[in-house]
């Protein structure tokens, strides 16, 4: 049991903040996000520098090797910066996935690309009217000479905008769990929808019509790519839950901030005890939240799936919950001005309530936990 | 960062079960895993026990004969035993009044007190609140004016906990009207064998005497009994209610209590299947593990950060409001598990298991009146709503 931070886990977390500070205004993120990508490549390539897309990359992958709460404090200082840069989609949730499933050799291949910040993967899964099934993976891969045929679609793929490798989950004709496919973003019979998403965020939807890739286009072994599914997800959740921590906290220093500043019948409007009140409620929320973030990240590196799971999915039903109390009230306790676009209040609002939405809401993390009580009986 | 207890920790944990089941009476660890209500031995045999071991003052400096165990040792204790089915130990004279008499009591006071209380020889319990001053503490009242070597005490205490058993009260006095009222109170030590003091029961919702009125009348306490300065009273006041927050949230009893329900949720039967099947009793019990987990790991954030000496953090403040509703959470669970069986009123030795035999499940058999109880909890240690104020005030700023 211990709270404490390395070394260079301050130094990690130091850097980043001062990048957040200094390059990551709110006008700065303006715009980068009324560009016409919605990202910033020279952004991308500062937070290479910092070492963030080789830290979940193994040592023997040419990586840093960084565990679950070096994820989460990367991941707390991007979302208190409302990131737009796709870190989630396009590192932790590949890297996840590659270290996973992948062999010696496709570690080592693709994770080059991946380390440097070079290359942009990212993972075409969800389905339409799939909803957050995990394993229900109704792509298929037809088996093609030596390769396979992949058609299907894929909604909401985080950085599929912008990818240049697709990690995409297809079942194999006759198989009862899903594979994992390395295609090109550029391959013949591929079709990307790329959009903005409500939290200024990009994505995808992506279609693969008679997609050929060879043999080698199959990451790790086929049929088995279930338990690497369900840990990248978990991988995923946990990040998120961190990046809400950041968010939640600084949004509730701005909400806070606010009251003492607006002024309504001739004082702050921050002496009204209703006010106040809703205000301590939200910070509880935010301390709640931060201490399952860390239960959440702790969990990513045991090597028990069920426990991680059950843990994951604890944080990410509590984390939920913050987003949406401390988001919905943030909103609420700045008044007009909160339902605005010009000020940043909204920002967080969003990106709170998209993460809440994102890999499981509370109530499918909820069930999920549920299911483990059950499991216990 | 680590959330998972180091061997050293799992090994510590497993010599504290081992004690408690080689030492913790069994009929005291059923009536406490059952819930019923217990004596005052069934308390001090624990206690009694655990001084033996040298194990008592857990939380207490080594040179007052504490354990010097760490913020993670304490919560393995408090954790196992409650699981075990300990008692808890009684918080007046170990956890409140000591810290005081440490920090601000002179020695004779210490070497008074202190042994008396680790031993078991003292029973403690705390005059606070009056009629009149609940969250509004420091407008009380009881008075207590100088004659000599004496004060002369007059007055109300009210909500007195377990004040039926106790051989001593601290006691905040009004020793000044001048000046802000938080300037006119002192901190007295009076000895309930002295002539003058009354004690009344107070009978709650669920109908047990677990609280008390004190009345003084013209209560004599040699000046040797107060601690600090005359008038300083108040700075010792919320010094002690500090030393009382981290323990009032409960988790060790909490995770008892969730082990239990979800051992009852398995077994009684709703609509013919296990009452666990039935998900919209599975989504509650599931959500209240959740924020027990959270608030347990907020906890243990907040005693590794006082152990460093470093400021409690703002997550310090949250654990009573947090604690206390997952313990009414909890109780209401339990009394929405029994269904019919939350109906009647039962007593221990009134009417044992025998005497109701339509009762599906002992496990039930308190589960209302606990329900009752501990509407006190959001109330008590300074309401939920005060605790609001305080953060607003302590941590917000504004």
């Amino acid at each position: 049991m211990d709270f404490n931070l390395s070394d260079e886990q301050n130094a990690l977390k130091d850097s980043l903040a001062k990048f957040i500070d200094r390059d990551y205004t709110f006008d700065h993120r303006w715009k980068i996000i009324k560009s016409a990508a919605g990202w910033s490549r020279s952004h991308w390539n500062q937070l290479a520098e910092i070492g963030l897309m080789a830290l979940p990359v193994a040592e023997a992958d040419g990586g840093l090797g960084g565990n679950g709460v070096d994820t989460m404090l990367v991941m707390e200082e991007l979302g208190r910066g409302l990131v737009v840069e796709p870190y989630l989609g396009c590192v932790v949730l590949p890297a996840a996935l590659i270290k996973a499933s992948g062999s010696e050799a496709q570690r080592a291949a693709l994770s080059e690309g991946l380390a440097s910040g070079e290359t942009l993967y990212a993972f075409a899964h969800s389905e339409p009217g799939q909803r957050y099934e995990r394993n229900a993976v109704a792509t298929t891969a037809a088996a093609n000479g030596a390769g396979y045929v992949l058609s299907g679609k894929k909604v909401s793929v985080l950085g599929g905008d912008a990818a240049d490798q697709l990690l995409v989950s297809a079942t194999v004709t006759g198989d009862a769990a899903p594979s994992l496919f390395v295609v090109p973003a550029t391959a013949t019979g591929v079709r990307r929808l790329a959009y903005p998403m409500q939290d200024a965020q990009r994505g995808a939807d992506i279609e693969l019509s008679n997609v050929e890739v060879g043999a080698d286009a199959l990451l790790g072994e086929r049929g088995k790519a279930a338990a690497a599914i369900e840990y990248a997800l978990d991988v995923a959740c946990a990040a998120l839950c961190a990046e809400a921590v950041g968010a939640m906290a600084e949004l509730h220093k701005i909400t806070v901030e606010y009251l003492k500043t607006r002024k309504q019948f001739g004082r702050p409007i921050g002496m009204n005890q209703a006010l106040q009140h809703r205000a301590v409620d939200m910070l509880m929320h935010v301390e709640m939240s931060r201490s399952m973030a860390m239960e959440a990240a702790v969990a990513c590196d045991n090597p028990d799936p069920s426990a991680r799971a059950k843990a994951v999915s604890a944080a990410k039903t509590l984390v939920s919950q913050g987003c949406r109390y401390v988001g919905q009230n943030a909103v609420q306790l700045h008044g007009g001005i909160g339902v605005t676009h010009e000020l940043n209040t909204s920002h967080y609002f969003k990106r709170l309530t998209m993460i809440s939405v994102t890999f499981g809401d509370a109530d499918w993390h909820l069930g999920r936990y549920g299911d483990t009580l059950l499991a216990a009986a | 960062m680590d959330l998972n207890y180091s061997p050293e920790q799992l090994a510590f944990a497993s010599e504290v079960r081992a004690f408690t089941r080689a030492n913790l009476d069994p009929e005291v660890a059923r009536k406490v895993l059952e819930g019923s209500r217990l004596e005052r031995e069934d308390y001090l045999g624990w206690h009694r026990a655990l001084h033996k071991k040298g194990w008592v003052g857990v939380g207490w400096p080594k040179q007052f004969g504490g354990t010097g165990w760490n913020s993670t040792q304490q919560h393995i204790f408090d954790e196992v035993t409650a699981d075990e089915g300990a008692p808890q130990l009684i918080p007046f004279g170990l956890r409140m009044v000591s810290p005081v008499i440490m920090a601000f009591g002179n020695k004779d006071q210490q070497d008074y007190h202190l042994p008396k209380i680790l031993s078991g020889e003292n029973w403690w319990c705390q005059g606070y609140s009056e009629p009149g001053s609940g969250s509004d503490l420091a407008s009380l009242k009881c008075k207590a004016e100088r004659d000599g070597d004496h004060y002369i005490v007059n007055g109300q205490k009210t909500w007195t906990t377990l004040g039926q058993y106790a051989d001593w009260i601290f006691c905040l006095v009004r020793t000044s009207s001048e000046g802000r009222q938080q300037e006119g109170i002192s901190f007295l030590l009076i000895d309930m064998k002295t002539p003058g003091i009354t004690v009344r029961p107070i009978i709650m919702l669920d109908q047990e005497h677990e609280v008390n009125e004190v009345w003084f009348d013209n209560v004599k306490v040699p000046v040797s009994n107060r601690v600090g300065e005359e008038n300083k009273g108040w700075t010792y006041a919320k010094f002690l209610l500090g030393h009382e927050r981290t323990g009032i949230a409960g988790v060790g009893r909490c995770k008892r209590i969730v082990k239990r329900l979800q051992h009852v949720a398995k077994q009684a039967k709703s609509n013919g299947r296990p009452l666990i099947e039935d998900v919209r009793f599975r989504d509650k019990l599931a959500q209240v593990e959740i924020d027990l987990r959270a608030l347990e790991i907020t906890l243990l954030r907040v005693l590794a950060a006082e152990a460093e000496k470093r400021a409690p953090g703002p997550e310090a403040s949250l654990l009573k409001i947090k604690g206390s509703e997952i313990q009414q959470t909890l109780t209401e669970l339990t009394m929405m598990a029994a269904g019919p069986a939350a109906l009647p009123y039962v007593r221990e030795g009134e009417h044992g298991a025998a005497d109701v035999p339509w009762l599906s499940d002992e496990a039930f058999r308190f589960a209302s009146g606990h329900y009752f109880n501990f509407r006190k909890t959001t109330i008590y240690g300074g309401s939920n709503e005060i605790q609001r104020n305080i953060i607003t005030q302590m941590v917000l700023g504004l």
